[in-house]
C-alpha cells in the first residue's frame, strides 16, 4: 500500500450511524490521520479530494437506479471496498420493504410519488459489485472498524469473530435471557461484535450483527415455538436489520413463505 | 497451610455444629483475613457466584427450577441459605478468568522488551462450592498444574483461594453427579464442608486453613441429633437424583461409534452457539490474540475463552478440521467423555448438568450417550 494511503468514507441508504462509528474513535482517530489521508468524508468534513481511493469504507444499501450506477464507479474508483454497517452487508432495516409492495409505500409516503424513483428491493452492495471485506453490525462496532483499517495498513487478515453471541454473553457473565426467562433470543445463530449488549439489559438479541457461522436457525426457531412463541413473532425477530440476509431471509420465508 | 491444596480426604473429620447467627460471621472473618469472599447471589434472574460481603446476600430462601434449556428462581416455602444447585457460573469464572492479559512487548531502541504481567487478583474465598464443582477444581487442577506446563494465572489464584463446601440437601433433574461418582457428598478438596440443618451448619474441617477459620466461630460438638438431621438432609439429595449416566467402559462405546447415525441426529438440533462449554466447570478452551497498537511497537497478549463448537477454532495451516455442526459436537462429547480419560486419567464430566440446563434448545448429553450405548431410540 502506499506511504500513506487515501481514505474515503461513502455513502448509500442509510442512516450514517456507521460512519459516526469512524468519528467514534475519537483519540485514534488522530492517531489513524497520522497513517491515512482522509480523502473522502463528508460526514467529517467538506473538503472532497477525487479518486482513486487505496480504501473505501461503504455505508448504506442500494435502492435507488442512481445509487445502482454510482456503485460500480466507486468500485472503479477504489483498490479496497469494505462494505461496512447491515445495509451495506445484507440491505438493511429498509429491505423490509423487499417482502411488500413498493408502489404502495410510495403511495403513502409521498404527495408525488412520480418524482421518486427507487428501485423495488434493497439489496447489500455485493448484489452489484465485488466486495472486499463486509464488516457487520447495526451500527459497526468502532474497534472493529480500527483492526479492518489496521490489518490494511499492515497487510495482514483482519480480525473479526465469526463466533456466536453467546460466547459473549458468557464471558461478560451475562445470563441467559432465553434460559432463565423465556425472552426469544438470537444470541446463538447471530456474529458476535457488540458484546452482547441486548441480553445485558434484558433483551433478546435483535441479530444486529447478522448471522454467525453456521446458523442453525431451523433448530432455533422451532424450539422458540415449541416453547410457546408465536410463529408471526419468530418471524418478526427474523426480520430486523439483518432481516434480508440469506439466512435469516431463508429461514423467515420457510415459515412465512412470501 | 497457605499454598497448599485443601487435603480434606486425610484428615480426621469431627463434625461441629453452628447456629446460624454464628456461621454469619463467617464472611467478615473471611474479609479480615484479607480474603474476597466469593458466593452464591442472585443477579439477572439466575444464582450465579459473586462477591458478598454478607450472609445477606445468599438467595436465603430461594431455590432453583432446572430442566433441559430452561431455569427459573422460584420462592421457598422456608429460609434456607443454600437450598438450591448449581447455576450459569462455576468457579472457573475466577481461577480461569474469560479474559487475561498474559504479557506485553514494547519495541524499544534495544529491540523487544517482553514482560510477563503480573496477576492483582485478590485472594479468593469460595462459599458454598458443591460436591461436583469440587471435582471440577480437581479436573482443571491437573489441566492447568499438573504436568511440564503450568498455568501462572489458575495456579496463583488456586493456590490461595479457600474453598467452603456446602453439601446438597436437594437435586434438580438435570444432576447426575451420582453417575460420575463425584457426589452429591462432598469427601475431598475443601477447606471447610457445611451441611444446612434446620437451625444451623454442621461444619467438617478439611485443612489447617480451614481449621484456623472455623476456630474463629463459637462452635460446639455436633449432637448425634445433629449428625443423623444433616445425613437425613444428605441422604434426600441422593434420592432425588434422577438422571443417569452409564459411564460403564464409555470410553471405548464411545470412541467405537464415531459413524453412529446419532451424531447427525444431534448436529441437527445443536446450534454450535457454545453455550454448554461455557457453563462446563472443567471446559478449558482459549484462544490467544496479539493486539497491536497502530505504529506496532507495542503488543499485548491477550487469552480469553473459546470453544471447540466455534466453526473456526480448529483452523490450522490449510483450512478448517471440524467443518459442520455434527464433527463439532462429536469432538465435545468424545473429548468429554473419552478421550479425556487418556488425557487427564479422569473423565471430564462432573454430571453437575449445566450444559444440559443451559443449551438453548436443552440437548441432553446423557440422553446421546444413552442413544449411541443403544439403550433407547
Amino acid at each position: 500500500m502506499a506511504e500513506k494511503p487515501r481514505l474515503a468514507v461513502l455513502k448509500f441508504a442509510s442512516c450514517d450511524g456507521c460512519q459516526l462509528a469512524l468519528l467514534d474513535l475519537e483519540e485514534r482517530l488522530l492517531e489513524l490521520g497520522e497513517s491515512v489521508e482522509i480523502a473522502f468524508f463528508l460526514e467529517a468534513s467538506s473538503r472532497i479530494e477525487p479518486g482513486p481511493y487505496d480504501v473505501a469504507l461503504v455505508e448504506g444499501s442500494i435502492t435507488t437506479p442512481h445509487d445502482k450506477e454510482r456503485i460500480h464507479e466507486v468500485r472503479r474508483q477504489s483498490r479496497f471496498l469494505i462494505t461496512i454497517g447491515a445495509c451495506a452487508t445484507a440491505g438493511g432495516i429498509q429491505a423490509l420493504r423487499n417482502w411488500a409492495d413498493h408502489e404502495e409505500f410510495l403511495r403513502a409516503v409521498y404527495a408525488q410519488p412520480q418524482y421518486i424513483a427507487a428501485l423495488e428491493k434493497s439489496t447489500p452492495i455485493s448484489d452489484h459489485v465485488r466486495v472486499d471485506f463486509e464488516l457487520r453490525g447495526c451500527p459497526i462496532n468502532p474497534s472493529q472498524l480500527y483492526e479492518i483499517l489496521r490489518s490494511l495498513l499492515h497487510g495482514r487478515r483482519p480480525r473479526t469473530p465469526a463466533h456466536s453471541v453467546c460466547l459473549d454473553c458468557k464471558r461478560r457473565g451475562t445470563v441467559c435471557v432465553t434460559v432463565a426467562r423465556g425472552i426469544p433470543c438470537l444470541g446463538p445463530v447471530t456474529q458476535a461484535g457488540c458484546g452482547a449488549i441486548c441480553p445485558t439489559y434484558d433483551r433478546g438479541c435483535y441479530g444486529c450483527y447478522g448471522p454467525a457461522a453456521q446458523p442453525n436457525l431451523v433448530s432455533l426457531t422451532s424450539h422458540l415455538i415449541s416453547t410457546g412463541v408465536s410463529q408471526q413473532e419468530v418471524v418478526r425477530t427474523l426480520r430486523g436489520f439483518n432481516g434480508y440476509s440469506p439466512e435469516f431471509r431463508a429461514e423467515s420465508d420457510r415459515l412465512a413463505p412470501p | 497451610m497457605a499454598g497448599e491444596l485443601a487435603d480434606s480426604s486425610s484428615r480426621k473429620k469431627e463434625a461441629l455444629f453452628a447456629n446460624r447467627e454464628e456461621f454469619a460471621r463467617i464472611v467478615p472473618l473471611l474479609r479480615e483475613r484479607g480474603y474476597a469472599v466469593i458466593g452464591p447471589t442472585i443477579e439477572q434472574g439466575a444464582i450465579v457466584y459473586a462477591p458478598i460481603d454478607s450472609v445477606e446476600q445468599l438467595p436465603i430462601g430461594w431455590t432453583d427450577r432446572q430442566e433441559a434449556g430452561m431455569y427459573r428462581l422460584e420462592r421457598r416455602a422456608d429460609d434456607a441459605w443454600f437450598g438450591y444447585v448449581v447455576g450459569p457460573f462455576s468457579w472457573k469464572q475466577y481461577l480461569f478468568p474469560p479474559h487475561t492479559k498474559m504479557s506485553e512487548s514494547l519495541l524499544t531502541a534495544e529491540g523487544w522488551e517482553f514482560r510477563a504481567v503480573e496477576d492483582d487478583a485478590p485472594m479468593y474465598a469460595f462459599l458454598g462450592v458443591r460436591a461436583c464443582d469440587l471435582a471440577a477444581l480437581a479436573i482443571q487442577d491437573r489441566v492447568f498444574m499438573n504436568g511440564p506446563y503450568v498455568d501462572p494465572v489458575y495456579e496463583k489464584r488456586r493456590r490461595r483461594a479457600l474453598t467452603i463446601a456446602v453439601n446438597c440437601t436437594q437435586a434438580a433433574p438435570t444432576c447426575f453427579c451420582a453417575s460420575m461418582g463425584t457426589g452429591p457428598h462432598c469427601r475431598y478438596g475443601f477447606d471447610i464442608a457445611v451441611t444446612e440443618l434446620s437451625d444451623g451448619f454442621l461444619l467438617e474441617v478439611g485443612s489447617e486453613r480451614g481449621e484456623e477459620i472455623v476456630s474463629g466461630l463459637a462452635t460446639s460438638a455436633a449432637t448425634e441429633l445433629q449428625m443423623a438431621e444433616a445425613h437425613q438432609r444428605r441422604a434426600r439429595a441422593v434420592a432425588q437424583i434422577t438422571r443417569k449416566l452409564d459411564t460403564h467402559d464409555i470410553r471405548n462405546v464411545l470412541l467405537s461409534q464415531l459413524e453412529h447415525p446419532r451424531w447427525q441426529h444431534v448436529a441437527e438440533r445443536c446450534l454450535s452457539c457454545a453455550n454448554c462449554t461455557m457453563v462446563c466447570p472443567t471446559c478449558f478452551c482459549c484462544s490467544v490474540e496479539e493486539v497491536a497498537d497502530l505504529a506496532e511497537t507495542r503488543v499485548e497478549r491477550h487469552r480469553s475463552w473459546d470453544s471447540c463448537f466455534n466453526w473456526n477454532f480448529s483452523y490450522m495451516n490449510g483450512g478448517i478440521v471440524r467443518q459442520d455442526i455434527r464433527a463439532r459436537y462429536r469432538q465435545w462429547l468424545t473429548h468429554k467423555l473419552a478421550s479425556w480419560i487418556d488425557q487427564f486419567g479422569v473423565s471430564g464430566c462432573v454430571g453437575c448438568g449445566r450444559c444440559i440446563t443451559w443449551c438453548p434448545v436443552g440437548i441432553d448429553l446423557t440422553e446421546e450417550v444413552a442413544v449411541i450405548r443403544g439403550e433407547a431410540t
